[in-house]
């Protein structure tokens, strides 16, 4: 057993070296060397100041931006997190309910069965930076109201925001907020 | 048929498409064939020197556990040390606190045993150092749990009596061979995809709207690589593979999920290539197919389709249920991710399982009940191997045969020891989740759980099934990080890591020294469709026999509650 230590003390040392030093590391400088971005997240900047990061949800609660989806977390980029109200749980109807009024309120005629679900159920990771396109669309009647555009206009932007499925046909289509309402801000 | 559909299917049949042909190089490389990174063997050459290794030196199996054990204990010193003095060591730049003793206990234990429970935030629990030593443990772990199942493979196949080659020589080869060379690959492309390989703090900034915020970052990507890859699941951010910064888009969702369950399937393949193995090889995938897919269908059916209760409220289900889930993957592919990593030991999660449908969230406990469709990378054909010994010892005594398997009799001795290895799972988990529910009643010891009524004894019997299968996901509603939860599941994760893996080698090395019987008419084939199907049974009856009546009280109850 001794034998064993002191070559497992050895083979500890030189897996430390390989895996935890140089594997990183040459990660690292790849991602530092051709990466755009330089391995640093994709930075949103907006008149010389950083507003974000493309791929991190934020909170939107303006009506002049298009809303996100609902976080347990509030969006702290600093600690992730999920409900993890169970199927059953009261308090699962209870915040989606009152989530269904929030929005029914800002978005006056939008009947509570077209609300698209991931407008009231809360993230994964409480910072998606995405919602589905219909989610946005149902938005559109809102901020054209508040910003005095021709909700065709918006609709237009809202499809040139969508990410369609992977390769066409994979998985679902997506539409990043935070890019939407920088499009969304530019138009003025 | 719907994108997410497609979605689903195009990433399965990627799967097995890619496991093939690394099935065929893992078996080159273990059995000393030609392959393309040969012109690594003289750094390899170089290391073996440097630890007084002969590679080539052949090492009885209780050798061969020395070796695996000695390395576990040197590794689990490190990282109760780095763990709890993280907050005063270097690389540290966001000024995270050090781990209090239970819970550097629970967490290092967590990465060696390749659970990777995590009772800590990524994000404020662990320091940039520690991360990269929980990288070293995953990259260690999952060399470990490969090196055991070759040398149960090369114990299964050799034809020289007790040759079972080098458990260094195989870690290593694990580690230079497939680990590493995948873990490149991988990480270079989710770093182009956005996951960010920094070594700078959390960024501050202010958002559109006005508000300040912070934002987590890291080097995300050369853990996310071999998290996946090692079947080892722990992530770097809290909110796990749903992070959008550990996991972006639908194509990095798919290379991730692609991920989690290609090595297992390879070894599988990869037996077929050692001789004489190609119908067992054969028998075992198809067996493992056919659980994963019963598993899997249920559910991504339940997630698809929405939750009653809110669609009963008045509520669209049209996206199915997206509590907990992200939009970039839908419902469908969360639930394929949510079966892949449970059946798997890999426990990686890109959405929360705690929000799942109950019975979506019951073929997430029973993949980790049984623990061995596909499996954890190298342990999970260990345990399968047990329900192979089981099963050849049932149906021996069916059809008055003496049992055997691959010409090698199987005696009282094995089958003592594949006895105790089977039962040790549902005996560690139903009896851990009772002492857990005993103290959650009896001594009011609340702000456990999140949930009440059955999803609250769900979460305890899920945490259990999690630490047990070495698994590592959770019904993240529950508060673990107390010293009840991470002494318990510490505990829980020791005894289920080493006890399966020192059974089966154990039996393999008996077996090894056994004469081979040569087969003949009366010989029971253990690579034919008729004994994929008593394996099955084998497995059915144990894992329903014993975890059916939790599991009743858990999700079924909740199932029938609401869709009543």
């Amino acid at each position: 057993m001794k034998s064993h230590l002191w070559t497992g003390l050895k083979l500890t040392f030189i897996m430390v070296a390989v895996t935890m030093v140089a594997y990183p590391l040459f990660i690292r400088a790849v991602a530092a060397l051709a990466v755009p971005g330089h391995g640093n997240g994709q930075e949103v900047w907006k008149d010389g100041r950083l507003v974000g990061f493309r791929q991190v949800g934020q909170s939107f609660t303006w009506d002049r931006y298009f809303t996100g989806r609902p976080s347990a977390v509030n969006y702290n980029a600093a600690g992730s997190g999920a409900s993890n109200l169970g199927p059953l749980n009261p308090d699962l109807l209870r915040a989606v309910l009152q989530r269904a009024d929030t929005l029914m309120a800002h978005n006056p005629g939008l009947p509570l069965s077209g609300i698209p679900a991931d407008l009231l159920t809360a993230s994964g990771s409480g910072l998606d930076p995405d919602i589905s396109p219909q989610a946005a669309l149902v938005q559109v009647p809102r901020i054209a109201r508040v910003r005095n555009l021709p909700p065709s206009v918006l609709a237009g932007l809202v499809n040139r925001c969508t990410t369609p499925p992977l390769a066409g046909c994979l998985g679902p289509a997506t539409v990043n907020v935070l890019e939407l309402n920088l499009m969304l801000d530019r138009m003025k | 048929m719907n994108t997410e559909m497609i979605g689903i299917m195009v990433i399965v049949g990627l799967t097995f498409a890619m496991a093939l042909p690394l099935g065929k190089y893992i078996a080159k490389v273990y059995l000393g064939q030609p392959t393309f990174l040969d012109f690594l063997s003289p750094i390899e050459n170089c290391f073996y020197k440097i630890c007084g290794i002969h590679p080539n030196r052949e090492m009885d199996w209780k050798s061969q556990l020395r070796a695996f054990l000695g390395l576990n204990l040197i590794w689990f010193l490190l990282g109760m040390g780095v763990l709890m003095l993280q907050g005063s060591l270097f690389l540290n730049p966001d000024h995270n606190p050090s781990m209090s003793p239970d819970l550097a206990f629970n967490t290092a234990v967590s990465f060696i045993s390749n659970t990777n429970l995590q009772h800590y935030s990524g994000e404020s629990g662990a320091s940039y150092l520690s991360q990269l030593v929980l990288v070293f443990f995953q990259f260690v772990s999952a060399a470990c749990g490969i090196a055991a199942c070759v040398l149960v493979f090369q114990a299964m196949t050799t034809r020289v009596a007790g040759k079972l080659g080098n458990f260094y020589r195989y870690f290593m080869l694990t580690i230079t061979r497939i680990l590493l060379p995948l873990s490149i690959v991988l990480a270079l492309i989710l770093s182009f995809r956005g996951v960010p390989m920094t070594f700078r703090g959390k960024q501050t900034l202010i958002t559109l709207q006005g508000d300040t915020t912070r934002v987590s970052r890291g080097p995300a990507a050369a853990m996310i690589a071999i998290q996946q890859l090692g079947t080892n699941g722990g992530g770097f951010y809290g909110a796990n593979a749903a992070h959008p910064l550990e996991n972006p888009d639908y194509l990095t969702n798919a290379l991730e999920c692609i991920s989690i369950l290609l090595i297992p399937v390879a070894l599988i393949f990869a037996l077929g290539f050692f001789p004489d193995a190609k119908g067992l090889s054969r028998m075992i995938f198809f067996v493992m197919l056919a659980g994963f897919l019963i598993l899997a269908v249920p559910a991504i059916y339940f997630e698809l389709h929405g939750n009653p209760a809110l669609t009963h409220s008045g509520i669209s289900p049209g996206q199915g249920n997206m509590e907990g889930k992200e939009v970039r993957f839908g419902a469908g592919a969360s639930a394929l991710w949510g079966v892949m990593t449970t059946v798997t030991s890999n426990g990686s999660v890109n959405s929360m399982h705690d929000s799942f449908m109950p019975l979506s969230g019951m073929t997430e406990m029973m993949g980790m009940m049984v623990n061995c469709f596909f499996g954890g990378v190298g342990v999970g054909f260990l345990n399968f191997y047990i329900y192979m010994i089981i099963a050849v010892f049932i149906s021996g005594l069916m059809v008055g045969r003496t049992p055997e398997l691959v010409g090698k009799k199987i005696e009282a001795r094995e089958m003592k020891i594949a006895s105790i290895i089977a039962l040790l799972h549902p005996f560690l988990i139903l009896c851990a989740a009772a002492l857990a529910v005993h103290a959650d009643l009896s001594r009011h010891i609340t702000g456990w759980l999140t949930n009440p009524g059955y999803h609250g004894f769900s979460e305890m019997l899920y945490e259990y099934s999690s630490a047990s299968a070495n698994n590592g996901s959770e019904f993240g509603g529950i508060n673990a990080n107390t010293p009840f939860w991470n002494i318990s599941d510490g505990m829980v994760m020791i005894f289920s890591r080493y006890l399966p893996i020192i059974g089966p080698v154990a039996i393999a090395g008996l077996l090894a020294g056994k004469k081979r019987v040569p087969e003949s008419a009366g010989t029971l084939r253990t690579d034919s469709g008729t004994f994929g199907l008593m394996v099955l049974a084998v497995i059915v009856i144990i894992a329903a026999l014993s975890f059916f009546p939790a599991l009743s009280l858990g999700p079924v109850a909740e199932h029938f509650t609401l869709y009543r």
